[in-house]
């Protein structure tokens, strides 16, 4: 019943995906080649066994002078040697790895969070929230486990082969041809495999946000669900989801296994292959018993390196599915373009708004707005008035560019927006919508959010200065005061106030309320806007509202119906040219007419019969 | 900020690792016994492989080299018990693996399945105190972490199968020499030891923080158009990097002791299997062994030596399993839940509200908070329209959520025609109040399944309800009509349009009392008024309390209640407490005022 969820994710194969990765994140591979280097020590180490086994069962106990003592101490001690510094070596290593690798992927999860902000707000077909914090967490932790010892358990699995190989050669080229020869259609049906593998995780990483998506959802709904008793709706839901996330993830368990146990069996069938073989062939061309049991413990030296391959390469198929989702955020489009350092600069002082045959469409959904032609001289208090649906908020949108124009041009101080760098806009241009979103933090910090130097002196300041003062001081622990998980400790329009002091300590050239004091009491909303208007700093105001007061109040009056621009003037003479507005005060003075009927008539039933 | 879950160091981590291993073998038996049989017959396998080819070397190839003829028969029959253990080992194997993630996975999803039963189950006030990102981290991160352990498990459990009967078997080869590479065991029990008291509160600090990271992912994505329209991304984003900043330190360091520890393991065996070939050379030197021997003995502990390496990973697992654990059952066994009674509210009509002393404070650490309610008694007899006035911030919100049981008061009590709230089922209490507030919670799902919300109702009635919160146009324009999906959080639709979804959603069960917090808030108020009319029309035998400043509320309400700083003011018919307040015809003729006075001005 969902619309389908779009998912981006990032095609092409898994070392597409990993050249991709070092395109970007150079640091991951960091000092490979040192590390690398101790990874040969490493591997080298290993082979070291095997040789002093048969070195000590040939030359130091079968030698035809009976045990020679003194070179199998030689030999142990030496070997022992060996292991101690393989394993310093493969320490380091880990260790160089495992920075390279965390370091990395931390600087990837920045660079997705970053990047997601840059994604374009949430609309019909964006992403869900769960989903995108999917993204930069438990995407990110699949590459973790592969990048910090899989990558390199794979570079050393497939060096440990071939140095495998090589000593097997030494011995008999004809067995290692056999060996080769068994392992043949392993190594050929890989490739088909792999695709299996990277389908099966695949789908597990977009059952992963899927979840999360709905968790947050039932989390964010708790009241709502448990008021209207709808639990068993919702668990269905997230039962379903849990369920298919199992089913995929148990599928690609299943491949997984299915992958490893025919290595498994063939590296055992081997192995009898090479003794039986090996000591039938190699009694008449001269092998000895020893040299036959070195080529099997070379053998299993081979086998075992292929199996953990095999493994390593399905991890690296997971974490290669965990990547793509996280690549398609880091390239897909930005909500609007930067120029960024090459952007011209707005002049300075309060800001003059014309939008220039200005049109816009949410994505597969009719116009909103069309063909908006208006300008907003600087400095001017302007009120924005429509009905709902209208497209006023658009408008206020499109001036602070959350969005771009589908056509037309948007000028502030006759600069197209679009050509001014972002950082300038967001200086300059201020909006705040109507559901203020607040940190889980102390009330002074979310109105000081992202603005480390300001003081406690420039909060009041602010606040005093927008008549909040007294409400600040009210509170229990006043500017301290813990407003909770999004605030919720809060009342909506204390919400309200606070986004108010954020968006006015931020001090913009261009500050665009849409709905911003709609929950705040009348008495605080008048004392709030007369405050605002005495502020000596002179600034472009504009006020999306559907009250009659503030359409009064304001200098200019843009009446919007239906997505166009019906007229723009002072009150006064709207009321008595423009339809549309008659329309709206008619509606607004009946109320208010009737209030002020009731006050003055005294009781009467208002039960409406 | 983050989820109350210590992770200090605790006396016995690996303990709660062998609680999780516990828990999991208790509910999923029967696989998990297929798992380790299948692990078993794997390390059975390796060892006797081992062994026969010992046997093989020193019963048939070594005299045969030396004589210089082979037996082809017996070779065969040797080539075909290998053979048989070579298939029995890759069959356990796979039941081993498949089988082992198959009860890992069921045993995340039935984890899955409670602790989202848990959050549904827990009042709005447990998750006040609980950002969404730390519960979802919850669900995923320490999940996983707690039952990855079983992936492994089974293989941790055959490789003790492998080491005693590889032990068997290097014992009965050579008394001695077989000591050697059994005196791996104590040495690793040592290691282990050491390695778990470093790990695992390390371990358990890089879940809390995996945590924390989801969390200020979640809250920031929450508020991306604050963050957007105020060009906080790169302050929010150095906030991210700092929290992931700090895990990456972590996991650098768990990682690091997990690499050392697997380092010093990878090389037991090895120096083992040297160590044997010394001694064996000094015994066969003495004539106290023979070359075979010590062949088979080398073997067989070069043998143990992937078994043993894979040790380390179960143990690894066990210490982030006992990490998960905490924090999955802290959640779980958090016992905030607000209890139902079992009463059923018999009544019919409007229900009538009692108030008796109420009182209410947030929850605060030193109990200096001042109360947002204190001492509200009111009676509202049943099928009234009460319109609840007061300035912002003074308790009205609060009101609303006592009124229908979504916060219980911290004193007195709340009653439904004449029986105390705390004493009703939640079906009863979901049947009969039902509040709808300004922020309306969207399912991402169609409009028709956001109406009824679970309800179980014909289309029709759909409709009827879409009509009275002047909907219905809108929604047979879209594409689908009732079956359009409104996207996340309602995407589709404008803000009055969320809040009228909200309204429908609560029309259309006809509860006895409707509360309505500013609930049309974003509405044009000319429709308002009209919604708040067909409201009232359709509601003649309900309680209806309207949480608003609004004079469309107003309007329409038979009493005012007016609150002020968390205490009725006044209350009585508007035209009444309109004369008798001050701050009350300050409050709601503000606009008015305003307006006038810019008009002079």
């Amino acid at each position: 019943m969902r619309a389908p969820e779009r998912q981006p994710e990032a095609r092409g194969g898994a070392f597409a995906a990993l050249r991709q990765a070092l395109a970007v994140y150079p640091g991951i591979v960091r000092g490979l080649g040192a590390t690398l280097a101790l990874g040969v020590v490493a591997a080298a180490g290993r082979v070291v066994v095997p040789y002093v086994v048969q070195q000590t069962i040939d030359t130091g106990l079968r030698s035809d002078s009976g045990p020679r003592l003194d070179y199998v101490m030689e030999m142990a001690g030496l070997a022992a040697l060996a292991i101690c510094l393989t394993g310093v070596a493969a320490c380091l290593m880990n260790f160089r790895m495992l920075s390279a690798a965390e370091s990395g992927l931390a600087n990837l999860r920045t660079a997705a969070f970053r990047r997601t902000h840059g994604l374009p707000m949430l609309s019909e077909d964006s992403e869900r929230r769960g989903a995108q914090v999917s993204r930069v967490t438990t995407d990110v932790d699949t590459m973790s486990a592969f990048l910090q010892t899989g990558g390199l358990l794979l570079v050393l699995s497939i060096s440990q082969m071939t140095v495998a190989t090589a000593l097997m050669l030494v011995y008999s080229w004809q067995l290692t041809l056999l060996v080769w020869l068994c392992f043949a259609p392993l190594f050929l049906s890989m490739p088909a495999l792999q695709r299996r593998a990277a389908g099966a995780y695949g789908a597990v990483r977009r059952r992963v946000a899927e979840l999360m998506s709905a968790i947050l959802e039932s989390v964010n709904g708790v009241a709502t669900i448990r008021m209207y008793g709808a639990g068993r709706l919702a668990l269905a839901k997230l039962d379903a989801i849990v369920r298919r996330h199992q089913e995929e993830a148990t599928r690609a368990l299943m491949v997984s296994a299915t992958s490893f146990a025919p290595g498994v069996l063939l590296s055992g069938l081997v192995v009898v292959l090479v003794v039986t073989v090996g000591s039938w062939w190699g009694m008449d061309n001269g092998m000895t018993v020893g040299e036959i049991f070195a080529f099997v413990f070379l053998v299993q030296l081979f086998t075992v390196p292929l199996q953990t391959g095999t493994e390593r390469l399905n991890e690296l198929q997971n974490a290669v599915s965990g990547w793509r989702r996280v690549v398609a955020v880091l390239e897909a489009p930005a909500y609007v373009d930067d120029p960024g350092p090459r952007g011209k600069p707005l002049p300075p002082g309060p800001v003059e708004v014309r939008f220039d045959n200005v049109s816009y469409a949410y994505p597969d959904s009719p116009t909103v707005l069309w063909d908006v032609n208006l300008t907003l001289p600087a400095g001017s208090k302007v009120a924005v008035v429509g009905e709902t649906g209208s497209g006023k908020s658009t408008m206020g949108k499109l001036m602070s560019r959350v969005i771009d124009p589908a056509a037309g041009r948007i000028l502030l101080n006759d600069v197209d927006l679009r050509e001014v760098a972002l950082a300038d806009v967001r200086e300059r241009v201020t909006l705040v919508p109507q559901d203020g979103f607040l940190f889980d933090d102390a009330l002074g910090t979310n109105i000081a959010w992202g603005r480390p130097r300001v003081t406690t002196g420039d909060l009041w300041r602010v606040l005093d200065e927008l008549a909040l003062g007294e409400w600040v001081r009210g509170l229990p622990h006043g500017l301290d005061t813990p407003v909770g998980p999004r605030g919720e400790n809060l009342s909506a329009g204390e919400r309200q106030l606070v986004s108010l002091a954020r968006a006015y300590l931020s001090n913009p050239d261009l500050l665009v309320l849409d709905e911003a004091t709609s929950s705040v009491d009348p008495v605080l909303e008048t004392r709030l806007r007369q405050a605002m208007d005495h502020v000596a700093r002179s600034r472009t105001l504009i006020v999306i509202a559907h009250r009659l007061s503030t359409a009064e109040a304001a200098e200019l009056v843009v009446v919007v119906d239906n997505g166009r621009v019906v007229d723009i003037g002072r009150h006064a003479d709207l009321v008595v040219r423009c339809g549309v507005y008659q329309r709206l005060q008619a509606s607004w003075r009946v109320r208010q007419d009737k209030a002020e009927a009731t006050s003055e008539g005294g009781a009467r039933t208002t039960r409406m019969q | 900020m983050g989820l109350s879950v210590p992770f200090s160091s605790k006396a016995s981590r690996l303990g709660n690792g062998f609680h999780v291993v516990w828990i999991g073998m208790r509910l999923e038996p029967r696989l998990f016994s297929v798992a380790v049989l299948g692990g078993i017959a794997y390390g059975v396998g390796m060892a006797a492989s081992g062994w026969v080819l010992g046997r093989l070397t020193h019963e048939v190839l070594m005299p045969a080299f030396a004589a210089g003829h082979l037996d082809g028969a017996e070779l065969a029959r040797w080539a075909g018990v290998l053979c048989g253990i070579a298939v029995v080992t890759a069959g356990g194997v796979l039941a081993r693996r498949a089988v082992a993630g198959k009860v890992m996975h069921r045993l995340q999803a039935r984890y899955r399945r409670l602790l989202i039963r848990k959050y549904l189950d827990m009042p709005p006030s447990w998750h006040h105190r609980r950002p969404a990102g730390q519960l979802l981290a919850v669900a995923t991160s320490d999940i996983e972490a707690t039952w990855q352990v079983f992936a492994p498990l089974p293989m941790g459990v055959s490789v003790l199968a492998m080491i005693v009967t590889g032990g068997a078997a290097l014992l009965a080869a050579d008394l001695q020499l077989g000591a050697i590479g059994l005196a791996l065991l104590p040495a690793l029990v040592v290691l282990n030891w050491g390695y778990q008291r470093r790990a695992a509160p390390l371990a358990a600090r890089v879940q809390a923080l995996r945590g924390e990271v989801a969390s200020v992912a979640q809250e920031s994505f929450a508020g991306s158009h604050v963050v957007k329209s105020l060009g906080l991304e790169d302050f929010e984003a150095e906030r991210f990097q700092r929290s992931v900043g700090t895990l990456r330190d972590a996991s650098i360091t768990v990682g690091r002791a997990r690499v050392l520890f697997d380092t010093v393991i990878e090389g037991l065996a090895p120096l083992c299997v040297l160590a044997a070939l010394a001694v064996g050379a000094v015994r066969v030197a003495g004539g106290d062994a023979d070359v075979g021997d010590v062949v088979e003995v080398a073997y067989l502990i070069g043998m143990l030596a992937l078994p043993v390496r894979s040790l380390g990973p179960v143990l690894g697992e066990l210490i982030r399993a006992a990490a998960g654990w905490e924090r999955l059952s802290a959640v779980l066994h958090d016992d905030d839940a607000m209890g139902y009674g079992d009463r059923r509210a018999d009544g019919s009509g409007g229900v009538a509200i009692s108030l008796r002393a109420v009182g209410y404070r947030y929850p605060d650490a030193d109990g200096s908070a001042p109360p947002v309610l204190r001492d509200v008694n009111l009676e509202i007899p049943g099928g009234r329209t009460v319109a609840v006035v007061g300035s912002t911030g003074s308790g009205k919100s609060t009101f609303a959520s006592l009124l229908v049981r979504l916060t219980d008061p911290t004193e007195g009590s709340v009653l439904f025609d004449g029986v105390d709230v705390r004493e009703l089922s939640q079906r009863a209490l979901a049947d009969c109040a039902l509040l709808v507030t300004q922020e309306t919670f969207v399912l991402d799902d169609t409009v028709r399944n956001n109406v009824l919300f679970g309800a179980d109702l014909s289309d029709g009635a759909v409709w009827e309800a879409l009509e009275v919160v002047r909907l219905a146009d809108f929604v047979s324009g879209l594409p689908s009509g009732l079956d359009t999906p409104v996207g996340e959080q309602g995407a589709i639709l404008s803000g009055g349009q969320r809040q009228r979804l909200g309204l429908a959603r609560a029309v259309i069960r006809s509860p006895r009392l409707l509360v309505l917090d500013d609930a049309t808030s974003a509405v044009d108020p000319h429709v308002e008024g009209e919604i708040l009319h067909r409201v009232c029309e359709a509601f003649q035998d309900t309680s209806l309390v309207l949480i608003s400043n609004r004079m469309a509320a107003i309007l329409v309400a038979d009493e005012i209640v007016h609150l002020e700083s968390g205490s009725v003011h006044d209350r009585g018919g508007h035209a009444e407490v309109l004369a008798r307040s001050a701050s009350y015809r300050r409050l709601v003729s503000a606009y008015a005022r305003s307006a006038a006075r810019d008009g002079q001005s």
